[in-house]
């Protein structure tokens, strides 16, 4: 297969889009911890609270930096490369945006700037309220831009009029089938991706010896979110899989690579391969009743499979059957690692059982790697249209040529990898480095005074030594 | 009494686009200039002047992205195409530019070259939304509301001369920021290349003008038919008037003028444009009522610009204020707020 301007073009996207979301989740999550950081600080005047919150803004700054960036990027691509889909869809999809910037956007970076470099220049409650309104500014910017992504999905509340999509009821255009399922999954991934970061960088900093409260309570913190959070958001996942067998059930025939309408019971092919050309699913394990268990709540709930949409309306299978099994094996996986947590508390054993601490620290870009995933699933998903059943992708791209779309990706590929590498490294670097442990929090004795000692005199690594 | 929705819109986006270019102006400025401070501490200086406000400048190059999607999406889906090139550079070099910020202050053996990224994305920005600006006024060919040009179009040597008219331009806001901004040995260098650096807007500006005249009989015709040109007068008489303030403000060592009137000379500048393409949206046949979008998206993203953007414009300013004053000592700069 050659690639054309068609498919650079949805590569280019792809590629763009899913460094940038990195990025925001990141933001989005740790904004939060550090609202509740500042909060219990000024409440409990607790010494550890604030380091931790120092720390953890020094993260938060790189993340968000990099966020903006990547993002004014996606404000222009739509117009360079999507031209088509702007024409048509600009209608509702501008509007959103708009609202996006202005609610959620400059709230962000009106109050940024307080946050990072405003210590001592304003109040204390004037501090914490600047951080208050940089995270609710994440949390406007996921309910808007997520409300365009899910009427692209579930489009209600408009009439084509001239070839155009037009609002009819804004109400029903933002407030869209999918819409609430996609906001709390992902505003919950984005908490998830957040305490993963937080739990692993404590657990490092742990196998390395350091037991000072600013590391022993990122890394509690971080567990107890998790333990809240991975049941909860199994949950939402699984009525959103409800909520998408009902408004796009090719997509779900093609998550699960089914083919046939199975009647009386659906089973679930837990692994195998499913093949566009011939279109079985090869070396399917199968489980008989699982499949209709899952998605219709009821033991012979039928599932229409991929051989009742034509050919032409089908997702591609192999890649959405694989990422859906990525996200959903990493979230039980994540499950699982909480509960352990749960029970390690007894006796205190969770600061000192290594092999767990190896585990999270492990376990660490797993929040990422399933948002990802959870993303192409249902992105590629939506396969082979921009808005869902209104628009084809094919009649949605820019009047450029393949060399155009090529060189253009290209200067992206190169750009990203050299300074959302570099923003992605010294973000490692600063949590290999670990919150800053006042004398005053640190325990009478450490277990490893050498390790200890170590840890307390590095200050401020260059991010380039 | 009924507004006309295309009017009202195409004004806020021209106001939304003169915020952007005044306030990521002067801090594209500094990077423009950057290069010709050696002194570290120089440096150090200059970019914590604006640190705390950057993103927050940036964000109106994101909400003039928004809201020219929303209220005029041909325009969105034809101009942004037709400068395919230039504005994936123009990205490109505001991602050096803005990472190089965050990841400058905390580099060693590299910081040189973060600095360098800094530079060289703030050069590439400026330039390529110069010849963006150049290639809109020189006309995009749009045939039933899809681009048709070529790939290179946006290339000719008025494009190129509008992208170091805008070098110029953001230099000059730069060196009035910092005229404000900062005190000592460093004002007084910036004291120095005001009115050099004036000197070389003003006869850009001059022959951006001739040009635009001489080759667009369109745009002659807008600025000379008529009576046109008394109504037209004040714009260039003021831009004469403000030169001339600021070199009288440089000599007085006025510290807050020559930014002042830097800014008034930009919206000059920006007024004759707009005077020399209204009501065209895109030069030379897309105008306003034929780019917009429909009734109901511009008055819904219109309630929200009208409550919010006071709002913001309140709230931007208050920042503004928190880290007002003179820049003294580099340690409250960048990184080292805590």
């Amino acid at each position: 297969m050659t690639l054309d301007a068609l498919h650079l073009a949805r590569l280019q996207f792809a590629f763009t889009v899913a460094v940038h979301i990195i990025f925001p989740a990141i933001s989005i999550g740790l904004a939060g911890f550090l609202v509740v950081l500042e909060g219990a600080w000024l409440k409990t005047r607790d010494g550890a609270y604030k380091d931790m919150y120092f720390f953890w803004s020094k993260v938060f700054a790189v993340g968000f930096g990099m966020g903006v960036v990547s993002g004014v990027v996606m404000a222009y691509e739509f117009g360079t490369n999507w031209a088509g889909f702007s024409t048509v869809a600009g209608a509702i999809t501008g509007p959103l945006l708009t609202y996006e910037v202005l609610t959620a956007f400059f709230l962000e970076a009106g109050f940024l700037g307080v946050m990072l470099f405003g210590w001592g220049r304003v109040g204390e409650r004037a501090h914490f309220f600047a951080t208050l309104m940089v995270a609710t500014g994440t949390l406007i910017s996921t309910f808007w831009i997520l409300a365009s992504n899910s009427f692209m999905q579930t489009p209600q509340g408009y009439a084509i009029v001239d070839g155009k999509i037009v609002p009819v009821d804004w109400l029903k255009v933002i407030f869209n089938p999918s819409f609430p399922f996609r906001l709390a999954h992902m505003t919950v991934a984005s908490y998830i991706v957040a305490a993963f970061l937080v739990a692993a960088c404590g657990a490092y900093q742990l196998a390395r010896g350091r037991r000072d409260l600013p590391v022993k309570r990122s890394f509690s913190m971080a567990l107890w979110m998790l333990v809240v959070l991975t049941p909860v958001q199994i949950f939402i996942g699984d009525a959103h899989g409800l909520n998408t067998r009902e408004y796009q059930p090719a997509k779900i025939a093609g998550i699960e690579g089914l083919w046939e309408t199975e009647h009386g019971g659906t089973s679930l092919n837990l692994v195998g391969l499913p093949d566009m050309e011939t279109e079985p699913t090869r070396y399917a394990i199968k489980v008989p009743h699982l499949g209709s268990v899952i998605l219709t709540h009821s033991w012979d709930g039928e599932i229409k499979g991929l051989k009742s949409f034509p050919p032409e309306d089908r997702p591609y299978s192999p890649i959405i059957f694989w990422s859906f099994r990525l996200m959903a094996g990493l979230g039980v996986l994540m499950l699982l690692m909480s509960l352990v947590g749960l029970v390690l508390r007894r006796g205190g054993r969770i600061y000192e059982t290594r092999w767990f601490q190896y585990w999270v620290f492990c376990m660490g870009p797993s929040g990422l790697l399933a948002l990802i995933a959870g993303w192409v699933t249902t992105e590629v998903g939506r396969q082979p249209w921009t808005v869902y059943g209104v628009l084809r992708t094919v009649d949605s791209a820019s009047p450029l040529d393949a060399q155009q779309v090529g060189t253009s990706l290209l200067t992206f590929v190169i750009v990203y990898l050299l300074v959302f590498g570099t923003g992605v490294f010294y973000m490692l670097k600063l949590m290999k480095q670990g919150p800053a442990a006042s004398d005053a929090n640190a325990p009478a004795k450490a277990p490893h005074p050498a390790l200890e000692r170590n840890a307390l005199t590095r200050a401020n690594v260059a991010i380039d030594r | 009494m009924v507004f006309d929705l295309p009017t009202v819109w195409s004004v806020l986006i021209a106001a939304g686009i003169f915020l952007y270019v005044m306030l990521d102006g002067f801090d594209l400025g500094i990077g423009l200039l950057l290069p010709f401070f050696e002194n570290a501490s120089d440096q150090e200086t200059m970019l914590s002047t604006v640190a705390p406000v950057w993103d927050g400048n940036e964000t109106f190059l994101v909400l003039g992205g928004a809201a020219l999607f929303a209220a005029f999406p041909v325009v969105y889906s034809t101009l942004l195409p037709a400068n395919y090139l230039p504005l994936v550079l123009m990205l490109a070099g505001l991602i050096f530019r803005g990472a190089a910020f965050e990841l400058r202050a905390k580099a060693t053996g590299t910081r040189h070259l973060w600095g360098l990224a800094f530079i060289a994305g703030s050069v590439q920005a400026s330039f390529c939304q110069g010849v963006v600006l150049g290639s809109l006024l020189q006309g995009i060919t749009i045939t039933e509301g899809r681009f048709t040009g070529g790939a290179f179009d946006w290339l000719s040597p008025f494009s190129v001369f509008c992208g170091l008219g805008l070098l110029v331009t953001y230099a000059t806001l730069g060196c009035a920021w910092l005229i404000l901004r900062t005190e000592g040995e460093l004002q007084a260098k910036m004291y120095a290349l005001m009115k050099p650096i004036c000197a070389v807007l003003l006869i850009t500006m001059l022959v951006i003008s001739g040009w635009t005249v001489l080759a667009q009989p369109a745009v002659a015709a807008r600025w000379f038919d008529g009576h046109n040109f008394v109504y037209f007068a004040p714009v260039p008489l003021l831009v004469l008037l403000s030169v001339f303030g600021i070199f009288r403000a440089v000599n007085r060592q006025r510290d807050r003028m020559p930014f002042a009137l830097s800014l008034l000379l930009l919206f000059l500048g920006y007024s004759g444009l707009v005077i020399s393409i209204w009501p065209n949206i895109v030069p030379p046949s897309l105008t306003i009522w034929q780019a917009s979008s429909n009734h109901s998206s511009q008055l819904f993203a219109l309630v929200g610009v009208l409550i919010i953007l006071p709002i913001v414009l309140c709230y931007s300013f208050m920042q503004y204020r928190v880290f007002r004053g003179k820049v003294r000592d580099t340690r409250q700069g960048y990184s080292d707020g805590h």
